[in-house]
């Protein structure tokens, strides 16, 4: 019997899938994982860490540590709550995200739905910044920050629309009032992180006014252009998995891993240098500390007391 | 050394060794595509799949084979994803919803592989390896297989036939694809990438949470992932996750296999027509735009340009550390300089003009040095295009290889350079029009319009790569995003094979005086100005209200 050409024609083409599927879809991963499972057994299989018989992670894998003084921290993770393998993810978050939506004075932030609050990226970089100061003690004023913690972020108001005489000037990101936990109701807050701009008092984000005629305005401030906190440490990475810090966020934390393991800090220092990885072939890459390698040489070495 | 130096010397190195493959490479695959012989194992499996091996197609057949080829892949993958749960290694997936469905599996026959889905929360491994893993090799070796087509049109004269896409498939696939493949995967498995068939491994960790270590045959699916120039990630982060790019040099090393066919496939038309400096000229136009962009966005990206990235300190928004702002660059400049798509740091969070760069890689038609096949088909489309604007200056009839380019070529031609540009323009103009396809937007104003315009920059080229931020898991994108990479993947390899055909049955022009030498660094540069000049004239209006408009304001 002959088929016409056309089913003919898709008959070679289905029988030709098929053979494609088995030989390479089928046989070659196959091939690759008897190889693989023979040659390479840990990293085949996630190289995964045990220590006292216990699995406690991936070398390649990040994992937050997020609250305790005793390790060396992470980068931030837009993973899932943070670090989670079975949702990757970037924030996606692009380099003029720098405006708030400001959430319901009146809900608890907290609470179930949220108060319908969305930080831009600038805000997040912002208070990451703050906190990581904080916590290890140095200087964490950013350029285009204020001092509470948010994108230093100006909407101006000016009489033609884009050009003329300003009539109004607002500090998009910070609220007028918040969500006050003690009292469970809205609280007024203070003056904004300028005082006035162009003889121009500044105003507060009032929530649910419109905002979106007037014109963005980032203020630079006067922070360092080099801060003390480093970029990595208030960034999220790209996969939310980054199991490296930068060497510079790895030394800004050695005094503080150090007093909370009762350790002297040039002890620390000699560690994380060991834990620092330069460039493959001097070239390629740039040079990383892997946190969870360095947290478990801690534990085995300076267990913390008590 | 400095960070500036040692990305340099990285983008160096990467040339070198780029340079290198042109001969050795290029003239490996020459042999293997275009010899006589048949291997053993080739010919029982032209008898399974019922290919005459002696028989060559003309250029209608040859395209119906393309066509029933890539209807039969749709309609599989279609179905594999829709009952993947009664299937073995699901992970306890449900199936895949229609349109998801069909987005995928035309994303990934036509070699574009953009993902509206997440690897590690919707696919389960036998999916991934025996359904998307497979096109993986396959779209590639329709590419390159109407490439070959293409160049026999400038090669062969005076007949109808153009080879048999069977036979070309088959060595595609089986003489380059898969022993780079086979070398590649298990080298990276040594690096760390998982190859395994594990549902997950759970861990406590140190500070007593519990983590899933995922699993998966990681390494054979990302090996092909870059040498096929597919793009599509085994998990929802692509490259950026360790277990797919666990190293600096992992990294290097799939920029590598990204580029090495692309680069090396214009010595192929170089030794296939005769003439080894004209697949050089085809290389260097190919070189010099690519060279120019990568180091355009490795510029900006390092630069610190932009709010977010001043108040940083350096471009680490998306980056991975041990990757570093310079080398996510190039990785970002070869993603979508070829048809890949495959992503080691995220382009949403890329500075304004550098992720316009990104775009404008993409909308130049991915022909510096573009996707596997598709890249070499696009740039000599280009290349009868130059020399049609070139006659027009000096009032010749033009001609390319010796073969005349008159009004049915450049028609083809024409309808070939149209396709895409009418899909991301109209794509886009139609999610901007309607308030529900705008709320998708991640970012707000231009930022979330360049999420748009990139997403159908990306499918009607074929890409794969994303301004992830736009949610494009609904149901008009997945459908309009389908549609767009469906027609912007047939329609031109209809345009060119008709083309081919229709340089193939004239008969070849001697050389005179008047000929204008096509391996000469004037027609080299030409063809650059045109490719630009082109493009610039299609979507400078469209780049000017997003990344133009975000860089400047």
């Amino acid at each position: 019997m002959r088929l016409p050409g056309w089913i003919s024609q898709h008959l070679a083409a289905a029988r030709a899938l098929l053979v494609f599927t088995v030989l390479l879809g089928i046989a070659y991963p196959l091939v690759v994982a008897g190889v693989g499972q023979a040659a390479f057994y840990t990293q085949a299989n996630g190289s995964i860490i045990e220590r006292d018989g216990q699995k406690v992670g991936s070398s390649l894998l990040g994992q937050s540590f997020e609250d305790r003084p005793e390790y060396f921290q992470s980068r931030p993770s837009a993973a899932g709550v943070g670090y989670d393998p079975t949702s990757t993810s970037a924030s996606n978050l692009g380099p003029e995200s720098v405006v708030d939506t400001l959430g319901d004075p009146a809900i608890d932030p907290e609470s179930g739905e949220g108060n319908g609050s969305k930080q831009s990226l600038l805000t997040q970089v912002c208070a990451r910044s703050k906190a990581v100061g904080e916590r290890e003690g140095v200087d964490g004023s950013r350029p285009f920050c204020t001092p509470g913690g948010v994108g230093a972020v100006l909407g101006l108001f000016r009489e033609g629309g884009l050009t003329g005489r300003i009539t109004k000037v607002v500090s998009l990101n910070e609220p007028a009032s918040s969500y006050d936990r003690a009292t469970k109701a809205a609280k007024k807050n203070d003056s904004a992180f300028v005082a006035s701009y162009e003889g121009v008092p500044v105003e507060l984000a009032v929530f649910g006014e419109d905002y979106s005629k007037a014109i963005v305005t980032p203020i630079r401030g006067n922070a360092p252009a080099k801060p003390a906190v480093p970029g990595d440490a208030v960034t999220s990475s790209g996969s939310g998995l980054d199991p490296h810090i930068s060497p510079a966020y790895a030394q800004l934390q050695l005094a503080r891993v150090a007093r909370a393991r009762g350790v002297e800090g040039a002890r620390l220092r000699k560690l994380v240098d060991e834990h620092t990885t330069g460039r493959a072939l001097g070239f390629m890459g740039e040079p990383a500390v892997n946190v969870l390698e360095l947290n478990l040489v801690l534990d085995q070495r300076y267990p913390k007391k008590g | 050394m400095s960070t500036t130096v040692a990305g340099l010397v990285f983008a160096g190195s990467l040339i070198a060794a780029l340079v290198v493959s042109y001969r050795y490479f290029g003239d490996y695959m020459y042999r293997a595509l275009t010899s006589a012989r048949h291997f053993a194992v080739e010919r029982g499996l032209y008898r399974l799949i019922g290919a005459d091996p002696a028989k060559e197609q003309t250029w209608g057949a040859y395209a119906r084979s393309v066509l029933a080829f890539s209807a039969v892949s749709l309609l599989f993958l279609y179905a594999f994803q829709r009952v993947q749960d009664k299937l073995w290694l699901s992970l306890g997936f449900a199936p895949v919803q229609p349109d998801q469905a069909w987005n995928t599996a035309v994303s990934f026959m036509s070699n574009t592989n953009w993902q509206s889905y997440s690897g590690e929360s919707t696919m389960g491994h036998l999916v991934q390896m025996a359904g998307l893993a497979v096109q993986n090799f396959v779209s590639a070796g329709v590419g390159i297989a109407v490439a070959l087509a293409f160049v026999r049109g400038f090669a062969r004269s005076r007949t109808e036939y153009l080879g048999n896409f069977w036979i070309d498939l088959t060595r595609v696939c089986l003489r380059v694809l898969l022993p780079v493949a086979v070398i590649g995967a298990i080298i990276f498995v040594g690096a760390g990438m998982v190859q395994n068939f594990s549902s997950g491994t759970e861990v406590t960790t140190l500070t007593g949470a519990t983590q899933t270590i995922t699993g998966g045959p990681v390494a054979s699916q990302e090996v092909i992932k870059e040498l096929g120039t597919n793009g599509g990630g085994f998990y929802n982060v692509n490259s950026a996750h360790p277990f797919e790019n666990p190293a600096s040099w992992t990294n290097w090393l799939q920029i590598f296999l990204i580029l090495l066919i692309p680069f090396s496939l214009p010595r192929v038309f170089g030794r296939m027509v005769g003439d080894r400096r004209q697949g050089l000229a085809i290389a260097a136009v190919m070189a010099i735009i690519a060279l120019a962009s990568t180091a355009g966005v490795m510029a900006l990206e390092t630069g610190e340009h932009g709010t977010v990235p001043q108040a940083v300190g350096s471009a680490m928004e998306g980056r991975e550390v041990r990757l570093g702002v310079a080398n996510s660059a190039t990785f970002a400049a070869a993603t979508t300089l070829t048809s890949t798509g495959a992503v080691d740091s995220f382009h949403d969070s890329y500075s304004a003009l550098g992720g316009g760069l990104l775009m404008l890689n993409m909308q130049l038609g991915e022909v510096a040095p573009g996707g596997v096949g598709s890249g070499l088909y696009g740039m000599l489309v280009l290349a009868v295009i130059t020399v049609f604007v070139a006659g027009l200056m000096v009032g010749r009839t033009p001609e390319y290889l010796g073969k005349k380019i008159g009004a049915r070529e450049i028609k083809f031609a024409s309808l070939y350079f149209l396709v895409t540009p009418c899909l991301v323009l109209i794509g886009t103009a139609l999610a901007m029009s309607s308030a529900t396809e705008r709320a998708s937007m991640l970012n707000t104003g231009p930022h979330g319009y360049s999420e748009v315009l990139y997403a159908f920059s990306s499918a009607a080229n074929n890409n794969g790569s994303a301004f992830a931020g736009v949610s494009a898991n609904t149901t008009w994108y997945n459908t309009a995003l389908g549609l767009a990479m469906l027609l912007g993947r047939l329609l031109p390899v209809i345009f060119v094979l008709a083309l081919a055909g229709s340089l193939a049955r004239q008969k070849p022009v001697p050389a005179s005086a008047g000929t204008l030498p096509t391996h000469r660094p004037l027609f080299a540069g030409m063809v650059a100005g045109v490719t630009v000049v082109l493009v610039a004239l299609t979507f400078l209006p469209a780049l000017a209200l997003g990344p133009i408009a975000e860089g400047l304001l």
